[in-house]
């Protein structure tokens, strides 16, 4: 770390210096990481489902949920063939002056290098020939300015089954509550054994189009098992929860309690004519890990 | 835990015809990897009257796209792909022959009228257990459009590969059956 002198109406701005190749090498680890290593909000969800699942059925593939995530672990092997496109949120401190080449190249080298020393799956593909583009890049990258001088990165890889299972609806004001909640659940309904139940409901209330998509997906980040901040939020989290296991899809959909782990829901103001609601549903094998430069 | 069937590929309409929704199987010996773009192409070929480049007859398509083999090892993680996303091309190779798919998620009607009409059986294997499949998979290689990557077709060598009967012959549907089960109105 390196502090640069930097000058604005005459005073010196005192800048952090990173330098981008640095950024590389640990969006490379926490590719590997993150589809190695399931975190432990998500073993402990495991092992909760499991105590509670009534579903012999459903018992047995949460047990092999865990034996399947020891085995990634101890064989440094991924947890589920879909290593997902890669998804990337950065926080760049706007006291950070980045050093060595561009961010969005460093990332994406980070990731290409992460997936092919990892033996991870290239799954990003040109969208009408389908001809694979063979790095896994472009990763999928969502940057924010904050405060401070920190960079935190956080590798997200994202499996196309559930992804598949999203989806963004432009809701009337007069639709209110009672129609978001019905949204919700028929969707997870619909989506059925799709996106690998037990999933985490990632859910994006407000903004505009693209913002609720992005809350939605933010939301997945949170750990599951923790309360929402907003006692709100919290209590819409727990009563769609307790909708989406009435479904009894279950494990895999193929009948139980346990069609999710949790509902994470995250809000902002909307425009006054819109009610934007974004559903991104999350499968068991949530992989996030992150680090802080 | 209730009795496993065991089987053996290539299969046939009286092996199949024993099979009902929610038997437990165990395959062991050769199956076939194929998902989106190794369909499409099947597909074509047999639309313009070409050969295709593995058997069919008789044989288990596994709808998965495995990540490469570590050094040492046959196969990196491969679990089961989304199925509906063949929906589109499964009545056809079921039709020529094909008896067996393993993937997760249920199937649309015309997968389900063509498993019934041409006794075949759609298999699911737990979605995103890749790592825990991977050590059934003891012998894997590509016989067909490696251009396509992790989408190409590998022959793989299995031995005791979980699954579990979804669609049979009869018209069973596990997805029906086990969430009827447990619905709460």
């Amino acid at each position: 770390m390196a502090l640069a002198g930097l000058f604005f109406n005459g005073w010196e701005v005192p800048m952090r210096e990173i330098d981008v190749t640095r950024i590389s090498d640990v969006v490379a680890r926490l590719c590997m990481e993150a589809n190695y290593y399931l975190g432990e909000d998500m073993l402990a969800a495991i092992d909760r489902a499991a105590a509670g699942e009534e579903s012999p059925t459903g018992r047995g593939i949460l047990e092999q949920l865990k034996e399947n995530a020891a085995i990634a672990a101890r064989d440094r092997m991924p947890i589920c063939q879909d290593t997902g496109l890669a998804v990337v949120f950065v926080e760049v401190g706007q006291e950070v002056v980045l050093t060595g080449g561009d961010l969005e190249t460093a990332i994406n080298a980070g990731v290409r290098r992460g997936y092919e020393e990892g033996y991870l799956r290239k799954s990003t593909c040109h969208p009408f020939t389908r001809a694979n583009c063979g790095d896994n890049t472009p990763a999928i990258i969502h940057y924010r300015l904050v405060s401070g001088d920190g960079l935190r990165i956080i590798v997200a890889p994202k499996g196309g089954g559930s992804e598949n299972m999203s989806k963004v609806v432009m809701l009337k004001p007069a639709d209110g509550i009672a129609e978001v909640k019905r949204q919700v659940v028929e969707w997870v309904k619909q989506a059925g054994g799709n996106p690998c139940p037990p999933t985490t409901v990632g859910v994006g209330i407000g903004g505009n189009f693209e913002r609720s998509a992005i809350l939605a997906k933010e939301a997945l980040l949170r750990e599951v098992g923790s309360p929402n901040p907003d006692p709100e939020l919290q209590a819409l989290e727990d009563e769609l929860l307790e909708e989406i296991n009435k479904l009894g899809l279950g494990p895999q959909g193929l009948g139980g309690r346990t069609t999710s782990f949790a509902v994470h829901v995250k809000m902002q103001p909307c425009h006054i004519a819109s009610l934007p609601v974004a559903i991104n549903i999350q499968c068991h094998a949530a992989r996030h890990k992150e680090a802080t430069l | 835990m209730e009795n496993v069937i065991r089987l053996a590929p290539p299969l046939n309409d009286e092996i199949v015809a024993t099979l009902k929704a929610g038997d437990r199987v165990l395959i062991s010996g050769t199956i076939y990897t194929g998902r989106d773009a190794a369909h499409k192409r099947l597909v074509e070929l047999l639309d313009r009257g070409e050969k295709l480049p593995i058997p069919i007859r008789g044989e288990i398509i596994f709808f998965v796209g495995p990540t490469p083999p570590p050094p040492g090892r046959a196969i990196g993680a491969a679990g089961p792909t989304t199925s509906y996303r063949m929906d589109p091309y499964s009545p056809r190779l079921l039709a020529e022959g094909l008896k067996g798919m393993i993937g997760k998620g249920a199937r649309n009607q015309e997968v389900r009228e063509a498993i019934c009409r041409y006794k075949g059986v759609y298999f699911a294997a737990v979605g995103g257990c890749g790592a825990l499949l991977s050590q059934r998979i003891k012998e894997a290689e590509v016989v067909a459009y490696d251009d396509l990557g992790p989408e190409a077709i590998r022959r793989l060598r299995v031995e005791d590969f979980p699954v579990v009967v979804v669609n049979d012959i009869y018209g069973g549907d596990l997805y029906e059956i086990g969430v009827s089960r447990y619905r709460k109105s």
